[in-house]
């Protein structure tokens, strides 16, 4: 797999293939629907639904959208650091925090939060709020359970000598907490952080809060496809987006930590 | 403290307890819309899931989750074996298996709406196109931690590909394949629910949908009750599940709590929990799953790097 080669012979493994496998794709779906493979009608070839990305992109409702998407997800990562940190650090650093609350734990993560989309809707209607609440339900507990685990893992000796020295409780949070958690928080922030998207775009698209969402809801009930996988892609790329800036984060902050010398579990996206 | 004599079960209860009780206290006399009395809710639950709706919608539910699931799981696994057996196919499909992983699953729902009309069929597809990508990934990247060493010497000693696949790709992955498949049952079950909220006649997500629209509170709030039991059996029979199917991974990790290894060294099963290579069996598939034994001798054999 890594076997050793010569400069151009890695860059045709590194960019030609990517290319050329994007390009037979994206071919199989330009033809598909033109031969009749795909149904024409509810599947444009992929020039159409490009043609319509490029056409959206300029205009002040596609970028209303996406703001609305972008700001329902940004205020739910804040609310999700805000109170997911803290409180995993609360239950983490106690063994009977951590007794008490695992069977409620245990009981609250499993559900799937979207069961919660009709009583969210009866609370705040088709405003923001709700798919902000339903991001936060979903997304808090990758994080949490990474600050939990986090702070577990804090050497004793490097807290206890911290304490021997007189280092108030601030200064060691500074110096020990927070960066030997930082690993974990940093995962946690970026599982979180594709739950919350998730949740913020189910929202839009279910219940018809503005954002990316509502439009693919709108395309689709109006019948212009090439428009609704115009906003679909949108979509992607605005994950895609998310994901490259929280890995890239993580690499840039944690390049100290030996969690960034090999590449860890891909946990993808759970809510 | 734990150490009580109401020990570790009743403080685990403690909060839970606390809650319930917090709630039906406080909804008690509630004649509010949005708060409907906890005693109403039980009724309801009674009522609706003991046990009408249990063949008209949890059973739907249910089968159209574990055909999409299965259908995920072993597409992906499959798919996941191929990409992380050939690089250059894995560098040629990244672009896309990228782009599909960082797309809100929900967002599967339009397509297979459009293109399949609504239905069992575009429900169970929905499912499996929401979880099969986790699943995929992690398979990849189980796929690529095997050592290429044990490949190399499979392939020496002749053992054909299909049995490499079985006996050294497939256990060695296992432990990030149930990561992956963990992960996709969230996923599916939430686009079983959100499947059933758009145009649907039953089912889970329908029937709290229609009892929020029929002004039902305390209907909607039993059916969210439902899910959330739902979920939380679900994933408690895969941890069963995959506690007893990995548990030779464990064993082979030193990662069995001591009381385990402790009652295994007395009452050894078949083979101790730490054994030697050559102390195992022919067979490399026992009772507890595939055995790392042979895997472990394997490493002592010489071999070329690639």
């Amino acid at each position: 797999m890594t076997a050793p080669a010569s400069a151009a012979a890695r860059l045709g493994e590194r960019v030609l293939l990517p290319l050329v496998g994007l390009a037979v794709v994206l071919a199989a779906f330009e033809l598909a629907p033109r031969v009749g493979v795909l149904p024409r009608a509810s599947f444009p070839p992929v020039s159409e639904v490009f043609g319509a990305f490029v056409d959206i992109v300029g205009t002040e409702e596609f970028r209303a959208a996406l703001w609305a998407t972008l700001r329902a997800w940004g205020i739910a990562m804040v609310l999700v650091t805000a109170v997911g940190v803290p409180l995993g650090f609360l239950i983490g650093s106690s063994k009977v925090a951590t007794l008490v609350s695992r069977l409620t734990i245990d009981f609250l993560r499993p559900i799937p939060s979207v069961a919660l989309i009709p009583l969210l809707v009866l609370i705040y209607g088709t405003r923001p709020s709700l798919k902000i609440a339903l991001a936060v339900f979903g997304a808090l507990w990758p994080l949490l359970f990474q600050a939990m685990y986090g702070i577990r893992d804090v050497d004793p000796v490097a807290r206890d000598t911290a304490k021997a020295y007189g280092l108030g409780v601030f200064a060691r949070l500074r110096r020990i907490t927070l960066p030997s958690t930082a690993p974990f928080v940093a995962t946690g922030m970026r599982l979180s952080a594709a739950v919350a998207l998730i949740l913020v775009v189910t929202g839009e698209y279910v219940v018809g809060v503005e954002g990316l969402g509502k439009s693919v809801f709108f395309f689709q009930s109006g019948g212009a496809y090439d428009t609704m996988y115009a906003y679909i892609l949108a979509a992607g790329l605005l994950g895609l987006a998310i994901n490259v800036v929280f890995a890239t984060v993580e690499k840039r902050v944690l390049f100290w930590h030996a969690s960034q010398r090999s590449t860890g579990l891909v946990t993808g996206a759970t809510a | 403290m734990t150490r009580h004599w109401l020990g570790r079960p009743a403080l685990q209860l403690v909060l839970p307890v606390a809650l319930i009780w917090l709630w039906w206290v406080t909804s008690a006399n509630s004649t509010s819309y949005f708060y409907p009395p906890l005693s109403r809710v039980v009724d309801k639950l009674r009522d609706d899931w003991m046990f009408d709706r249990v063949s008209t919608d949890l059973v739907p539910s249910l089968a159209r989750f574990t055909a999409g699931y299965l259908l995920a799981v072993v597409v992906g696994i499959a798919l996941g074996v191929a990409l992380g057996l050939m690089p250059r196919l894995r560098r040629a499909a990244q672009p896309v298996t990228e782009f599909l992983r960082a797309l809100p699953p929900p967002l599967f729902l339009p397509f297979v709406i459009v293109t399949l009309d609504i239905g069992n069929t575009s429900k169970i597809a929905v499912i499996a196109l929401g979880s099969v990508f986790v699943i995929l990934l992690n398979t990849v990247d189980g796929v690529r931690g095997v050592d290429p060493q044990l490949l190399d010497t499979a392939a020496s000693f002749g053992v054909p590909r299909h049995r490499q696949i079985t006996h050294i790709v497939l256990p060695a992955a296992s432990p990030q394949i149930a990561v992956g498949m963990r992960t996709g049952i969230a996923v599916g079950l939430i686009m079983m629910i959100i499947s059933e909220m758009q145009g649907s006649t039953n089912g889970l997500g329908y029937r709290v949908l229609a009892a929020q629209r029929s002004f039902d509170t305390a209907g909607m709030f039993a059916g969210i009750i439902v899910i959330g039991l739902v979920g939380l059996v679900v994933n408690l029979g895969f941890v069963v599940a995959e506690g007893r199917i990995m548990r030779w991974y464990r064993g082979a990790r030193g990662l069995l709590d001591e009381q385990t290894v402790e009652r295994r060294r007395r009452w050894p099963r078949r083979a101790p929990v730490v054994d030697h290579p050559i102390a195992a069996d022919d067979d490399p598939v026992d009772a507890d799953g595939p055995s790392t034994a042979p895997i472990a001798t394997l490493h002592l054999a010489p071999t070329e790097s690639r």
